[in-house]
């Protein structure tokens, strides 16, 4: 009687096709991973359960944990607008080749007086190592004057786009009064809204608004 | 489970005779794939979904006309000092009765007071005074409000009041003896 052969047959998977896949997969989380661009500024804000994305593009009041304001002009078809004006009522006498290369920095964070010497600069100072705006003391708040700008350039119609954009944005260890100062400059031009950036964070289990949403 | 080497090993045929092995080009791909879904795995755990939101605030216009009345029953104050620390009273500051009034707590437990507060009180007269010291930071500031939000507090019954010199002497009184810098 012959024997039936049981051929052997190998328990090997290939495994190229998993390991496709299992690259393929990681390509994909690290190229589609968005990079939290570098912090020039670093700032902690503060959690809050709101649950409202942030806008990008923003028009954004920095204050660092030291007490320094900055301005970031995040909409590029106002910035220039902004700048003229605020060249224009404060009398900076800075030149078109000025406002322009003031137009590419991103923070603006120097007393009024200092700017016209900065722009002649060669190196410029590092945003980090800016004094910021003053706006520490009441009688010398240029936030102010900043504000004006800012809102004369949306002036009319655009002024329901300037409450969408405009965003404060602070450490957790800023004092009290630089976010009060900064609040009075937005009052004093009759901007009565706006918002703060913070972390999101979910709303605690057990809280009123918890059980609310719930019921 | 790796892949044994099939290839069969040939009898040497001799002294010095040399006869190159036969190897399987395959190569054995299980560590690699295990390599890859582990970065896999450290990626996604280690990516923090991080967005930034952003929180309405709505500021009172200046104007003395418009000033509210608020119900000394309904009234509690929270005043915020520095380290974190915060104060509460009901009401007006009686002079006579300040020890008993001027109560001190921290962010944990302000949550159940604010609640209790508003169980207890008609709504209509419900009024929250935040006051905010100039010691203490943006993050108190920010946590008040949401405090607030969290306690589902109705907006227009919270609001922001600049404090008074005598609220700042009680503070600091507090502050002095408890030794909180």
């Amino acid at each position: 009687m012959p024997r039936v052969k049981i051929p052997r047959k190998s328990t090997h998977v290939d495994m190229t096709a998993m390991c496709d896949v299992a690259f393929l997969l990681l390509t994909f989380f690290i190229l589609a991973t968005k990079q939290k661009p570098p912090e020039v500024l670093s700032v902690n804000p503060p959690n809050s359960i709101s649950a409202k994305v942030a806008p990008e593009k923003a028009i954004l009041i920095t204050m660092t944990a030291d007490g320094r304001a900055f301005l970031t002009l995040g909409d590029d078809t106002k910035k220039m607008d902004i700048l003229e004006n605020i060249n224009q009522t404060r009398g900076l006498n800075l030149t078109a080749k000025d406002l322009q290369k003031w137009n590419k920095q991103e923070f603006i964070g120097l007393p009024l007086n200092q700017i016209k010497g900065y722009l002649e600069m060669e190196h410029p100072i590092e945003p980090a190592k800016m004094p910021g705006i003053p706006v520490k003391d009441s009688t010398n708040n240029e936030m102010i004057d900043w504000i004006r700008s800012i809102s004369n350039a949306y002036a009319g119609t655009d002024q329901n786009k300037l409450q969408q954009i405009l965003l404060v944005k602070g450490d957790n260890e800023a004092l009290y009064p630089v976010f009060r100062n900064i609040k009075e400059a937005l009052k004093k031009n009759e901007i009565y809204k706006f918002r703060v950036v913070t972390n999101g964070q979910p709303v605690p289990v057990g809280s009123e608004l918890y059980n609310e949403s719930r019921s | 489970m790796a892949e044994m080497n099939t290839a069969p090993e040939k009898a040497k045929k001799g002294p010095g005779v040399k006869k190159g092995k036969k190897l399987s080009t395959k190569v054995d791909l299980t560590p690699m794939v295990d390599l890859g879904f582990l970065l896999i795995t450290f990626f996604v755990f280690t990516t923090t979904m991080s967005q930034s939101t952003a929180m309405n605030m709505n500021e009172p216009k200046d104007d003395k006309n418009a000033e509210m009345k608020v119900k000394e029953s309904g009234a509690m104050t929270i005043l915020l000092g520095k380290q974190d620390q915060v104060y509460y009273y009901y009401g007006n500051l009686d002079s006579t009765r300040l020890n008993e009034q001027f109560q001190h707590t921290n962010f944990k437990d302000i949550r159940d007071l604010i609640v209790k507060k508003k169980k207890e009180t008609n709504i209509d007269d419900l009024m929250y005074i935040i006051k905010s010291s100039d010691e203490s930071t943006f993050r108190n500031a920010i946590n008040i409000l949401d405090e607030m939000s969290i306690s589902a507090v109705p907006p227009g019954h919270y609001a922001e009041v600049p404090m008074s010199k005598l609220e700042q002497t009680l503070i600091h009184d507090y502050e002095t003896a408890n030794d909180i810098k």
